[in-house]
Formats: structure tokens, C-alpha cells, sequence
């Protein structure tokens, strides 16, 4: 048996995708994003984190013989054969404008800065462009009712693409909408950590700052030292009250 | 197992009144209802144009939600998400073509066509409950309370959803006679409360709202009950125009009908949310010595 293992390329299948209408030959394994840069196209806006969160990528697409509009971020979806392609990266939705420390937090500030709230008939089509599969029509729904925390709750995972807002036959700016409800959410109806203003206290009263200092100034080889030889870790089943051994900055 | 509640977006706003008196009601009379954990607003008007389907999707959505959960009926409180719910149902089930042009548009949902019984706490109460039941549960009657039954339009119009006869009902008045109220029939029982012309045309609804009122003060009623949130707003929160505005108009309290049923039943005042309605209605239950005490 032989002690080598003998590599050999596999070339990736070339499939046709159709971007804004023209065709294109790419490796069928490359991700939305990656095969319109291999057909020669340059990002210089639309395109963010590329790692499915930032929302700046918005593609929809349409695959031959289905009458479905299918979305997805373009760096987190791979191409698929004669799928008809188009980047919507930014959708204008007017967002309103108010001042946040004015407001009080109740459904009636939302329904006044959104009037078109109450534009919604539940047609779903929000919902099932979503890339991120939010029920963006749920939490349109709850606001209705005046239920911010359910809206904060279920447009959790809205990374703001905009496709919601593309598809609504009511016009509604459901994603600024949903993010007034997150922010209200936070700032209103959460409780609040109380322990957060002990904590601020204590580091202006300076109970940290001889361990900042010391870090502070440190070398480069002490620094590394105390990094990886003295930071004590927590256990990956550490209980709720596990602390470590050297507790002088806690 | 429970029955299927669908509350309305008014009841969780404007009209907690309605929901929370209902609830405590409902949890008195062992009526086990759950509220869908998912549902949207039903739209609250039934679109009268015959080819305006895109309005019956979001009441038929609601109707997907309760059958998808196996449930066979679902309980109305709110008379406008009654109307709109069963008119929706009565289209699935009855209108094949304009069911198929519904479903197929509604790809992402199972397919419907009218499965789910949709009924309002009131016909609940008379044909499954029963008038001699809900009369043994009695705590604190209505006795000595004379209160005339306003039926607005969304209980009896379209005769194919109407809980009773869509000119002569006795449902509203067999529930309060049921309660141990003095029943007052009044000629405007039926009429528009003005519904949302307040909105574009605020002084015709005042006006035939002040009728409604002065037609039931003058057959001797101290109060009016009613079902729905629009119809009290109409009636009850506005009020005071009408009172500022004609010479001789009376005061009359203002109730759901849920709120009369929950007091009866002996529901704690505080959870029937009095604060809601206008200051007569808890007062008037005070003089009549059904409730001990004006809520704080």
C-alpha cells in the first residue's frame, strides 16, 4: 500500500445562469456572489459581509418551468442551472423620522409614524420573499393589534434587506417598521438590567483600573504570556456559577 | 378539547374590555377557549365588491390557522371579526370557483373550504351552552337593571351570517332577560351607530348615534349593551359630543355585553375594566347594587 495519497483536481461542472437577462458559463459550485465575480463583475456596492448576515446582497431569482420568485443573499446561495438572476440590493422604503428619547413606547407612536401599517392584507408576500424566512407578515400583524414585543420577537432576524418591502401591495416599509418595534422593545418594555448601574459605578470609581493599567503596560511577550499560559478558561459545561480562581477584577 | 379564540386586534387595544371581561366570563362557565397562537387582523369590513378577493385573504388565513390546528370552530367576541370571518367561510365554502382562485393564491397555505364553524359567544351561549345553564352559574343578576339591547348591524346582516332573524331577533334580549336584566325594546336596535363615518364624516354619525341613544332613553332604558368596539366608540367614547351637541340628551351607560355577563357571574369588577368604559357604567351597577363598590 502506498504511503502517498495522489491529489487529483476535480473540475467543477460548468452550468448556465442568466444574470439581468445576458448568459453566463460558471462553476456550478460557486456561491451567487462568487460566480458574478467570476463572470467578471466588480462589487462596489451590494455586496457586504459576505457571510449571510449584513443583508447587502439581496438576489431574486427565477428557475425555468416555476412561476415562484425565489430570494437569497448571493453569498450564501449557490447557483443553480438556468436560473434567471438579478441583484436587488437596495429597495427604497421611506423610513421616518422621530426622536427616540421623545417617544414613549406605546402601539399609537408606531401607528402614527406608520400610517400604512393598517395598509396590510395579509397577502404574505413579505413573508415569502424573506430570505432570512422571517414571518414578516406575522409581526405586521402584531403590531396591528399593538403587540411591539411579539413584532421585536419575530422580525429578530431581519437583516434589513429590503425584499419585504419589494413585494408589498400594501407599500408598507415593513423592515424600518419592525426595527422601530425592536428598538421600542429594548428600550421600553424590556427591564432593565439593574446590576448594569452598579457595574458602571464601580468602574468610575476606578475599581478596574489598576488591572486595565498593568495590561496596559505590559510587552508585547508578557501580554502573550498572560494570554496563553495564565488566562485561566472557562469549562466548556461551566455551571451559571462557575468563577474563575483569580478573582481580583471581577 | 379547547375551542379556538380569535380576540381581533381592537380587543388587545382599545377594547380590553371586551376581551378580559369575556375570559374571566368564559373561565367562569367552564367554556375552554384558546387563543390561536398565530393569526392575523381579519380587516374588519367584508369587501362588498364581488371580485375584491385579495380582502378575503387575510379572513381566510385566519380560518387556515384555526383547521390547521384540527380545531372545528372558532369563538368570536368582536360582531365586525364575526361578520367578516363568517362571511369569509360561507364564500370558501360556497363559492367553488372564487375558492380555487383563494387557494391558488394562497400556495404556501393547505387548502381551505370552509371546514371551520365560526360562531359569536352570543349563539355559543344559546345553542350550546344554553339560556338554563348560564341562568344556574348566576352570582349577582342584573335585577332591577333596565338595559336595552343594541344589535348594531354586523350581528344580522347578511342574513346568510345573521345569528337571528335579521329584523325581529330576541338573541341579545333572551341573554339579558337570561342575566335578570329588565329587557327595554327600542325601535333603533338595529340602526348604524354611524360605524366609520366618524371618520369622514363625523357630525352624520353623532347624529343617528344621538338617536340610538335617545330612542332607548325614551322606553325607560338606564343602559345599553352591546358587541361591538366601533359601535362603542361611536356610542359610548363619544358621547360627550352628543351630549354637548343636543339639548336633552341623557347619559346612558354604555357596556359590552360580556361586561354585564361577567358581573352577573359575579367576576370581580376590577377584571371586567370599568375604567375603560365611561364612568356611568360602573356607577350604574353601584346604585343597582351589583357590584359592591366602584373600582378604583
Amino acid at each position: 500500500m502506498s504511503t502517498t495519497t495522489e491529489q487529483t483536481a476535480v473540475e467543477a461542472k460548468m452550468i448556465p445562469i442568466y444574470v439581468m437577462g445576458k448568459k453566463y458559463e460558471v462553476p456550478e459550485t460557486l456561491t451567487i456572489m462568487k460566480a458574478l465575480e467570476y463572470a467578471g463583475y466588480k462589487y462596489i456596492r451590494g455586496c457586504g459581509c459576505r457571510g449571510g448576515v449584513c443583508g447587502a446582497c439581496s438576489t431574486v431569482y427565477r428557475k425555468p418551468g416555476d412561476y415562484k420568485i425565489y430570494t437569497g443573499l448571493a453569498c450564501q446561495t449557490v447557483v443553480e442551472p438556468e436560473m434567471y438572476l438579478t441583484q436587488l440590493p437596495f429597495y427604497p422604503a421611506n423610513r421616518a423620522t422621530y426622536d427616540f428619547h421623545a417617544l414613549e413606547g406605546n402601539p399609537e407612536e408606531i401607528f402614527g409614524l406608520y400610517p400604512e401599517l393598517f395598509r396590510c392584507v395579509a397577502c404574505n408576500a413579505c413573508s415569502k420573499v424573506c430570505p432570512m424566512d422571517v414571518e414578516v407578515m406575522d409581526y405586521i400583524a402584531a403590531l396591528k393589534r399593538g403587540d411591539i414585543a411579539a413584532a421585536a420577537q419575530i422580525s429578530f432576524d431581519c437583516i434589513q434587506c429590503g425584499l419585504c418591502a419589494s413585494r408589498c401591495m400594501g407599500e408598507l416599509p415593513q423592515y424600518h417598521i419592525g426595527q422601530l418595534a425592536r428598538r421600542i422593545n429594548g428600550a421600553y418594555l424590556t427591564p432593565r438590567a439593574e446590576h448594569l448601574a452598579t457595574m458602571v459605578a464601580n468602574i468610575e470609581a476606578g475599581r478596574y483600573t489598576e488591572c486595565l493599567n498593568k495590561l496596559k503596560s505590559a510587552d508585547e511577550d508578557e501580554l502573550k504570556r498572560l494570554y496563553t499560559e495564565e488566562r485561566e478558561l472557562e469549562p466548556a459545561q461551566a455551571g451559571e456559577d462557575w468563577t474563575p480562581k483569580e478573582n481580583v477584577c471581577l | 378539547m379547547s375551542i379556538a379564540y380569535y380576540p381581533g386586534c381592537t380587543l388587545k387595544t382599545k377594547g380590553k374590555n371586551l376581551e378580559k371581561s369575556a375570559l374571566a366570563a368564559m373561565e367562569v362557565l367552564g367554556i375552554d377557549v384558546e387563543e390561536l397562537p398565530r393569526w392575523n387582523c381579519c380587516g374588519a369590513v367584508y369587501s362588498l365588491a364581488d371580485d375584491d378577493l385579495i380582502h378575503v385573504v387575510a379572513p381566510v388565513r385566519d380560518l387556515v390557522r384555526v383547521a390547521e390546528r384540527g380545531q372545528d370552530t372558532v369563538i368570536t367576541l368582536c360582531s365586525m371579526c364575526y361578520n367578516t370571518l363568517a362571511r369569509a367561510n360561507d364564500l370558501m365554502k360556497n363559492d367553488e370557483e372564487k375558492r380555487k382562485t383563494i387557494n391558488d393564491f394562497m400556495d404556501e397555505e393547505p387548502d381551505y373550504s370552509g371546514e371551520v364553524r365560526v360562531v359569536h359567544l352570543l349563539d355559543y351561549l344559546r345553542d350550546e351552552y344554553g339560556w338554563d345553564k348560564l341562568k344556574e352559574k348566576l352570582k349577582s343578576p342584573l335585577n332591577g337593571m333596565k338595559v336595552a339591547p343594541y344589535y348594531g348591524c354586523t350581528l344580522l346582516r347578511p342574513k346568510e351570517v345573521a345569528l337571528d332573524h335579521p329584523d325581529r331577533p330576541v338573541l341579545m334580549h333572551e341573554f339579558l332577560e337570561t342575566l335578570g336584566a329588565d329587557v327595554v325594546d327600542f325601535p333603533n336596535a338595529m340602526e348604524c351607530c354611524g360605524s366609520y363615518q366618524v371618520l369622514g364624516n363625523p357630525d352624520a354619525a353623532v347624529e343617528v348615534s344621538h338617536e340610538i341613544l335617545s330612542g332607548a332613553a325614551e322606553k325607560g332604558a338606564e343602559a345599553l349593551a352591546l358587541t361591538c368596539p366601533l359601535c362603542d366608540f361611536n356610542l359610548g367614547k363619544r358621547q360627550d359630543i352628543i351630549l354637548e351637541k343636543y339639548e336633552g340628551a341623557s347619559e346612558v351607560p354604555i357596556y359590552y355585553f360580556t361586561q354585564l355577563l361577567a358581573v352577573a357571574l359575579g367576576v370581580a369588577p376590577e377584571e371586567c375594566h370599568f375604567e375603560l368604559n365611561r364612568d356611568s357604567a360602573a356607577q350604574l351597577l353601584k346604585d343597582k347594587n351589583i357590584i359592591s363598590a366602584v373600582p378604583a
